[in-house]
């Protein structure tokens, strides 16, 4: 038995069984670790003794009958969550040395379920990125085909999961973050509702996208994080207080009356061939489920690129202004003012990809040009929500690619920030809207990279966005397949 | 061109960034091309367009008014690339 490959669920059935310990769990992930992640290049900060020690205590826990839904279960977590004395880098010189004195409420809620945090994984900086190649201290490759994009930003997650170094991660999405490595690497990952998991403790790149979610092996493991991680808190302003469904209770139930919504305009043109026919069987896969498909529209999908890289950038602009040496983070110790201090610390702390949305969003934010690019972009924002509330006035989901094309080779398009930016062209008007998304495997390219197909759905309707995931899931027969490393 | 050079150093100077010469001619053509792209806006008629800034009705988020404890002193301080035990140090401003 192969205790890295399990799932969460099939790994809590064998320690409830006592077949294994928490203990003989960990320390085979650390050996699978070990193993492979020369390849894989996903872990920032390996925490082994921290992790055989919440092992050990976890087995107690269990013993004593106070085990909790995570108990003994082995994670990874994106670097960009805050980890009381772990180091919380966010891929970033900046943060090299960082390391919080709190928990983010997600780490705190998966701590209280038992949870074994393994360390932190490669993240582009501060989130920004598509393929995680902008993290300043290593790229994560895809564990399907080393040399590969793992995607980004959280790609250190998506590789994780997918290489067995871990059973699953918790990543952040921004404009397509999680959906896409997950794709990218075949394993599952949701963005919930924008304000449906608490981002408290999350580093802030763009305070009105950012989502926390779970990458994941399936969709049960998926609804299981869900579980965990959902709900209100107050100590995050934006965090909404309503009940948490169980979202694992109808996973099982087909999708009998669930109308989907096939958008014409993510069928366009730049999708490639292999992609488009793996997400059209993944379309007749929900429709022998029992869904009724219908043609929809998405009129200002085409716009939603742009008015993305106004907006993040311009939040951006504004949380990353914090990040000036005096309290943490990195500090220029040749400066001889303030001023030069900040400037000196700032340019020397973010890379390339950083400065470059820092001087955007300034850039849209500054007087003579707010009407013109920020306004602008918050209307549009406002039409391409009105989008989605008629196609969720008539559907249940909406299904479509995650990205226009399966991975691609690390370097190629580095030189071109906007070729970067369009391969985000598919996941993020979900981000937009707030509405909650999922990537699922579906299939593989002639060249056996993953291709995911993304579904979303209206505010808060994470329960049917997991249900026919899981349909798709059984029907798609890719979940066993493991990449040979 | 929508950006120039100068228009990028001032951005540059607003933002506390400090970039070479290689850097300000290479960052200028990739906004100028962004700049480009986000241009498409502007087919869009979007005079009488409420602006969204958020995407859920949240009325009031305030917690109840109670003293609760502060972060100890000694693990604000413990990130700080200098501190006197009490304060963050940074380089004086006035002479």
């Amino acid at each position: 038995m192969e205790l890295h490959a399990l799932t969460l669920l099939q790994a809590r059935k064998l320690l409830e069984q006592g077949d294994i310990t928490a203990l003989q769990l960990t320390e085979a992930l650390l050996e699978r670790i070990d193993a492979v992640e020369d390849r894989v290049k996903a872990y920032l900060h390996l925490d082994r003794d921290g992790a055989l020690a919440r092992a050990a205590e976890a087995d107690s826990e269990r013993r004593e009958g106070r085990a909790g839904a995570l108990c003994g279960l082995p994670l990874s977590i994106k670097d960009v969550l805050c980890t009381e004395g772990l180091p919380t880098t966010c891929g970033s010189r900046m943060l090299e040395n960082f390391i919080p004195p709190y928990d983010a409420t997600v780490i705190r809620r998966l701590k209280e379920e038992g949870a074994v945090l393994l360390g932190k994984v490669a993240m582009d900086e501060f989130a920004m990125g598509s393929t995680s190649e902008n993290c300043a201290f290593k790229v994560p490759e895809n564990p399907w085909k080393p040399g590969y994009v793992a995607g980004g930003s959280s790609g250190g997650s998506a590789a994780s999961v997918a290489a067995g170094e871990c059973l699953a991660s918790l990543g952040s999405d921004t404009g397509g973050s999680i959906r896409q490595p997950a794709s990218l690497c075949s394993v599952v990952g949701m963005k919930p509702t924008y304000g449906r998991v608490s981002r408290f403790g999350l580093v802030a790149f763009a305070s009105s996208l950012d989502q926390v979610g779970p990458l994941a092996r399936d969709v049960a493991d998926c609804a299981l994080l869900m579980n965990v991680i959902s709900g209100y808190d107050p100590r995050d302003s934006t965090s909404v207080n309503r009940p948490v469904p169980d979202y694992t209770a109808s996973l099982k139930d087909g999708l009998g009356g669930i109308r989907i919504g096939v958008p014409v305009e993510y069928f366009g043109a730049g999708l490639d061939p292999e992609v488009e026919k793996t997400v059209r069987a993944g379309i007749d896969m929900l429709r022998e489920a029992g869904a009724e498909i219908v043609e929809v529209s998405l009129p200002h999908t085409q716009y939603c690129v742009a008015v993305y890289y106004l907006i993040a950038p311009a939040e951006a602009s504004s949380n990353l202004a914090r990040f000036d040496g005096v309290r943490y983070g990195y500090r220029n110790m040749e400066a001889d003012s303030l001023i030069d201090m900040y400037c000196r610390s700032r340019s020397e702390g973010f890379g390339d990809e950083v400065k470059r949305r820092i001087l955007i969003g300034t850039y849209a934010l500054s007087a003579g040009y707010y009407d013109a690019y920020y306004k602008k972009a918050s209307q549009v924002r406002t039409l391409i929500m009105e989008d989605y509330q008629k196609v969720f006035s008539s559907c249940d989901l909406v299904v479509s690619p995650v990205t226009p094309t399966p991975a691609w080779k690390i370097g190629y398009k580095s030189d071109d920030p906007l070729a970067h930016y369009l391969s985000d062209i598919l996941t993020i008007s979900a981000n937009l809207a707030g509405v909650p998304g999922i990537s699922v495997p579906a299939g593989f390219s002639s060249d056996g990279l993953p291709i995911g197909i993304q579904m979303q759905a209206a505010h808060f309707n994470e329960e049917v966005l997991l249900r026919a995931a899981w349909n798709l899931e059984q029907r798609a027969g890719v979940r066993e397949k493991k990449p040979q490393l | 061109m929508n950006i120039t050079k100068q228009e990028v150093e001032k951005v540059a100077r607003l933002a506390r960034l400090e970039l070479s010469d290689a850097e300000m001619e290479r960052v200028t053509r990739q906004l100028d091309s962004i700049l480009g792209y986000v241009a498409k806006l502007d087919e869009l008629d979007t005079g009488s367009v409420v602006p969204t800034t958020h995407t859920q009705q949240l009325v009031n988020a305030f917690r109840d008014d109670e003293i609760k404890p502060s972060l100890p002193r000694e693990k604000a301080l413990a990130n700080a690339p200098r501190d006197n035990g009490e304060s963050f140090v940074v380089p004086r401003i006035i002479s």
